[in-house]
C-alpha cells in the first residue's frame, strides 16, 4: 500500500471517529448508536495502518482484490444498520401507541372528572 | 348511577355522516348499554355529532389506524371495570339489532369471543364488497379455518363481541394494530380463547371516510400471510407481554 493511500485511510478514520465523538459530545447522538460506527472507524483505522491484515482477510474469505473485500464488509455493515434501526423503529412504533392511547384515555378521564368544564 | 357491564366500542374515523345514525340504533336496540366511541382523528366533526348524543368519546390526539382506536376502546373498557365488550364500526355496516345475539352467547359462556359473520345470516341480504376484498376475504377464512380446526367465515368482520378475559388479552402488547383480523382469530385460539361465530346483518360501506378505506390489498395480504406464519411459530400460550 503507498504511504500516499496509507495516509489518506488514516486520516479519513480518523476524521470519522471525532466526528463520531463530537456527536455525541454536542448530544446529537446517544451513546447507544455511536457504538458501532465507532467500531467502524477503528476498524479502518487499523486496517488502514496495517494494510496486511486485509490482504490476510481477502485471501481468508477467497477474494479477488482488498477492495473487494471492504465492499462486501461495507455493504454488509450498512445492512445491519438498516435492520438495527428497523428494529427500533418498530419498537417506537409500539411506544408512541401506547402513549398516544394513554394520552387519550387520560384525557377523557379528566373530561370525565370535570363534567361542566365546557 | 347503575352502569352496565357491557360497553359498546364503537371506532370511527370521520364518520360524520353515519356515527349519529350509530349511536341511536345501539340506543334503540340496547337502551341499558354504555357507549363509548373512540375517535381516530377524525377532522370532519364526528366528536361534536358524539358529544351531542351524549356519549362518551375518547379521542386520540392523532390519526394511528383502525386497530389502535379499537384497542383504545378495550383499554378503556378494561380500566372502567366492564366485564363484556360489543364492538361495531362507526360507519353503519354493523345492525345494532344483532348486538343481543353477541351478548346472550357472551353471558352464557359459550364464548370468549364472539364473531359475527355476515355470512352465516340464515335468509338474509348477500354481502358483496370490492372484488380484491372478498377474494382476501375467502383467502383467509379458509386459512384461518384450517389453522383453527373450526370453521371461520368472516375473519375480517368487525363486529366482535368479547369477555373480560379475552379483552385482557387484546389489551396487550401482542394485539396487531395492523389490519387486526384473521392473525388475532388465530392467536385468540392459540391462547385457548373460545371463539364462536354467530350470523349477524351487515350492509355495504355507507361512506367514504371509513377505518377500512385505502387498505392496500397487497400489503394486507402480505402481513396477513406473515402475521399467520409467526403466529403459528410462536408456543401456544406464548407469555403475555
Amino acid at each position: 500500500m503507498p504511504l500516499r493511500q496509507k495516509i489518506f485511510a488514516v486520516m479519513v478514520a480518523l476524521a470519522i471517529l471525532v466526528a463520531i465523538v463530537e456527536l455525541v459530545r454536542r448530544r446529537k447522538l446517544k451513546e447507544e448508536y455511536s457504538f458501532l460506527w465507532l467500531l467502524v472507524g477503528a476498524l479502518m483505522l487499523v486496517l488502514g495502518v496495517w494494510y496486511g491484515l486485509l490482504q490476510a482477510i481477502t485471501r481468508f474469505i477467497g477474494a479477488g482484490f482488498t477492495s473487494s473485500t471492504l465492499f462486501f464488509f461495507g455493504i454488509i455493515f450498512l445492512m445491519l444498520m438498516n435492520l438495527h434501526f428497523s428494529i427500533k423503529v418498530s419498537d417506537l412504533s409500539e411506544k408512541v401507541k401506547n402513549l398516544t392511547q394513554e394520552v387519550a384515555l387520560l384525557r377523557a378521564e379528566r373530561e370525565e372528572s370535570l363534567p361542566s368544564s365546557d | 348511577m347503575g352502569r352496565s357491564d357491557c360497553l359498546v366500542v364503537i371506532p370511527v374515523y370521520n364518520e360524520a355522516e353515519n356515527v349519529g345514525k350509530v349511536i341511536d340504533g345501539v340506543r334503540e336496540c340496547m337502551p341499558g348499554l354504555d357507549i363509548v366511541v373512540v375517535d381516530d382523528g377524525s377532522v370532519d366533526g364526528s366528536v361534536g355529532i358524539v358529544k351531542d348524543k351524549g356519549v362518551k368519546v375518547i379521542c386520540l390526539p392523532f390519526h394511528m389506524g383502525y386497530g389502535t382506536a379499537v384497542q383504545t376502546g378495550y383499554k378503556y373498557a378494561l380500566r372502567s371495570g366492564y366485564n363484556y365488550v360489543l364492538q361495531m364500526d362507526g360507519d353503519g355496516q354493523h345492525e345494532p339489532k344483532n348486538l343481543p345475539d353477541f351478548l346472550r352467547e357472551l353471558k352464557g359462556d359459550r364464548a370468549d369471543v364472539v364473531i359475527g359473520s355476515r355470512f352465516l345470516e340464515p335468509r338474509g341480504r348477500k354481502y358483496h364488497g370490492p372484488l380484491l376484498r372478498r377474494i382476501g376475504r375467502v383467502l383467509f377464512a379458509a386459512v384461518t379455518s384450517f389453522l383453527i380446526r373450526q370453521r371461520v367465515t368472516d375473519p375480517t368482520s368487525g363486529y366482535i363481541g368479547l369477555n373480560r378475559k379475552a379483552l385482557e388479552y387484546l389489551s396487550k402488547d401482542v394485539y396487531p394494530v395492523d389490519y387486526p383480523d384473521a392473525d388475532v382469530i388465530v392467536m385468540l385460539h392459540r391462547a385457548g380463547f373460545r371463539i364462536k361465530e354467530i350470523p349477524v346483518t351487515m350492509y355495504e360501506n355507507r361512506s367514504r371516510g371509513t377505518l377500512h378505506r385505502g387498505m392496500r390489498p397487497l400489503y394486507y395480504i402480505f402481513k396477513m400471510s406473515l402475521s399467520l406464519f409467526v403466529t403459528m411459530l410462536r408456543r401456544r400460550g406464548e407469555p403475555c407481554l
